[in-house]
């Protein structure tokens, strides 16, 4: 099954994974990411360029 | 010797690797060998104008992390690529000896322009972490740097040395910093968050002359520096195709709308050194030197090349697929982030989104449009800017209606 972690003491905020995975990741009004922890597997592209393109490698994509 | 073949990739950084990832996840399992000029396996340069340059982060921290499908990759290593046979499918490496392949991805990225200006003080650039090791050892409390150009690297490197203690002046022709790529509002408002924290701006100059502690510019006057930085664009690593006839090679390889290098089925190119059009943007081919842009290439590059190496190239889906990326990229100067997404440099309109430009911190953010169509948005600040600047994903991914000529060929 999918599963995806983020390491929020090491994100930095930098917002490329909501771009790249609206439905799996979010910045809420104040700012704080929140994301799904078991997508879809039709997620899983996205999740993976998510993965890709944050500059802080602070996302595993598993499963 | 010429080695069995499988896929060379030349350019052993972020493109390389990616290159290498998603060779595997589309399905490429014979052997693919990576060849870099630099000693080191692929790190990331962000941190070098910023954490590595603060002598913030270990060097270490700045080496990326590769998929388990890619531990069986060759890295060659230390050793440039000096020239490329594509009609014979050969590459030559500076130690002369000759390597075989099917497939190629060129990856070989940008270097630092250097000014036509001779002698002055110390002079240097951003882009390897042994030249960020050498400028760190410079900064230090009450040093003069000057930072020739305003763009994002000489920005950034302008705010980490300033917090380091040293005195900072930024020299470059526009008339506001990051103009190029955020436009003049944007700009005004990243000058005066800097100038708030000490930068000075020397905008609509032009250095003329290095002398051995100042450098004049072309308005007659001087400005002190121990040490300069030349921040002022780059020029991309082509040299190595430049014998394989019919490539045009003008600012970056040209490729078609597949990232193919001269319409072969067996070559393409990925990242800074990758000059492809956008069906976002028109049909005019582009180079985009963003941290995202080899991430996006390699995806869409290595299926097209394995669709082309295993004969199946003209009914491959991915030629139906234009590659339409959406650009983006962040700068970090200290405390002032900026994230843009999109490509607000093309775009003939600036409309203020959100947030107050004239405070020296906070959020803001810029939308840019070309006629009524939203191209871009740049956030100014942290998080919350992000959020909101992604409300407006959908419309930054919605492509434009297609022209009928574009479609003819498709
Ligand atoms: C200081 C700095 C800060 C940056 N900060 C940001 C940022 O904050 N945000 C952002 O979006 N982007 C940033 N970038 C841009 C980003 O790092 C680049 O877009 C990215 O590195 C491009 O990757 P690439 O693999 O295409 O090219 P490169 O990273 O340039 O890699 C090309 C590699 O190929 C090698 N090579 C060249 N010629 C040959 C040859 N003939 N044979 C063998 N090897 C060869 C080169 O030595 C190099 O190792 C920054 C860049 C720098 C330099």
């Amino acid at each position: 099954m999918l599963k995806v972690t983020v390491d929020l003491d090491v994100c930095q905020d930098h917002g490329q994974c909501v771009f790249a995975a609206p439905e799996v990741f979010t910045l809420d009004e104040d700012g704080h990411l929140a994301y799904v922890e078991s997508p879809d597997e039709a997620l899983r592209a996205d999740a993976e360029d998510a993965a890709d393109v944050c500059p802080l490698q602070a996302i595993r994509v598993e499963g | 010797m010429a080695s069995p073949g499988g896929i060379a990739v030349v350019g052993a950084s972020l493109g390389g690797l990616r290159a290498a990832e998603q060779l595997r996840a589309a399905g490429w399992e014979r052997a693919i060998t990576v060849y870099g000029d630099e000693p080191h396996l692929p790190y990331n340069r962000p941190p070098l104008s910023k954490e590595v340059l603060a002598g913030e982060a270990p060097a270490a921290t700045t080496a990326l992390r590769h998929r388990p499908s890619i531990a069986d990759v060759e890295w060659r290593l230390g050793t440039a690529v000096e020239s490329a046979d594509l009609a014979a499918r050969t590459l030559t490496l500076a130690d002369g000896s000759v390597h075989a392949y099917e497939g190629l991805v060129a990856a070989t990225g940008v270097r630092p322009r250097r000014l036509p200006l001779p002698g002055g003080p110390p002079r240097h650039v951003v882009r390897t972490l042994e030249d960020a090791a050498a400028l760190r050892a410079e900064l230090a409390e009450g040093v003069r740097v000057l930072v020739i150009g305003s763009g994002f690297i000489g920005c950034e490197v302008a705010a980490t040395a300033r917090r380091a203690g040293c005195e900072v002046t930024v020299v470059a022709p526009e008339t506001e910093p990051m103009m190029l790529a955020v436009g003049e509002r944007l700009g005004r408002v990243l000058r005066r968050r800097h100038e708030a924290r000490g930068v000075r701006f020397r905008m609509g100059r032009l250095v003329s002359q290095h002398a051995a502690d100042y450098v004049a510019l072309d308005d007659g006057s001087e400005c002190g520096a121990d040490v300069v930085v030349e921040a002022v664009g780059s020029l991309p690593n082509v040299e190595w195709l430049g014998a394989s006839a019919g490539v045009d090679l003008t600012d970056g390889i040209l490729c078609d709308a597949q990232l193919r290098i001269g319409g072969l089925a067996h070559a393409v190119a990925v990242g800074d050194v990758a000059r492809f059009p956008n069906p976002r943007y028109g049909a005019l081919a582009r180079r985009v030197e963003h941290w995202s842009m080899p991430a996006d290439c390699a995806k869409h590059a290595a299926r097209v090349l394995v669709a082309g190496l295993s004969g199946d190239g003209a009914a491959s889906p991915h030629d139906a697929t234009p590659f339409a990326p959406l650009p983006s990229f962040w700068s970090d100067q200290v405390d002032v982030r900026v994230q843009s997404f999109g490509l607000p440099g093309v775009g003939d309109g600036v409309r203020l989104l959100g947030g107050d430009p004239d405070s020296e911190d906070g959020d803001v953010v810029y939308g840019y449009y070309l006629g009524e169509r939203m191209i871009g948005v740049v956030a100014l600040g942290g998080a919350r800017a992000v959020g909101m600047a992604g409300r407006y994903r959908a419309e930054l991914m919605a492509l434009p209606e297609a022209e009928p000529s574009s479609r003819s060929g498709v």
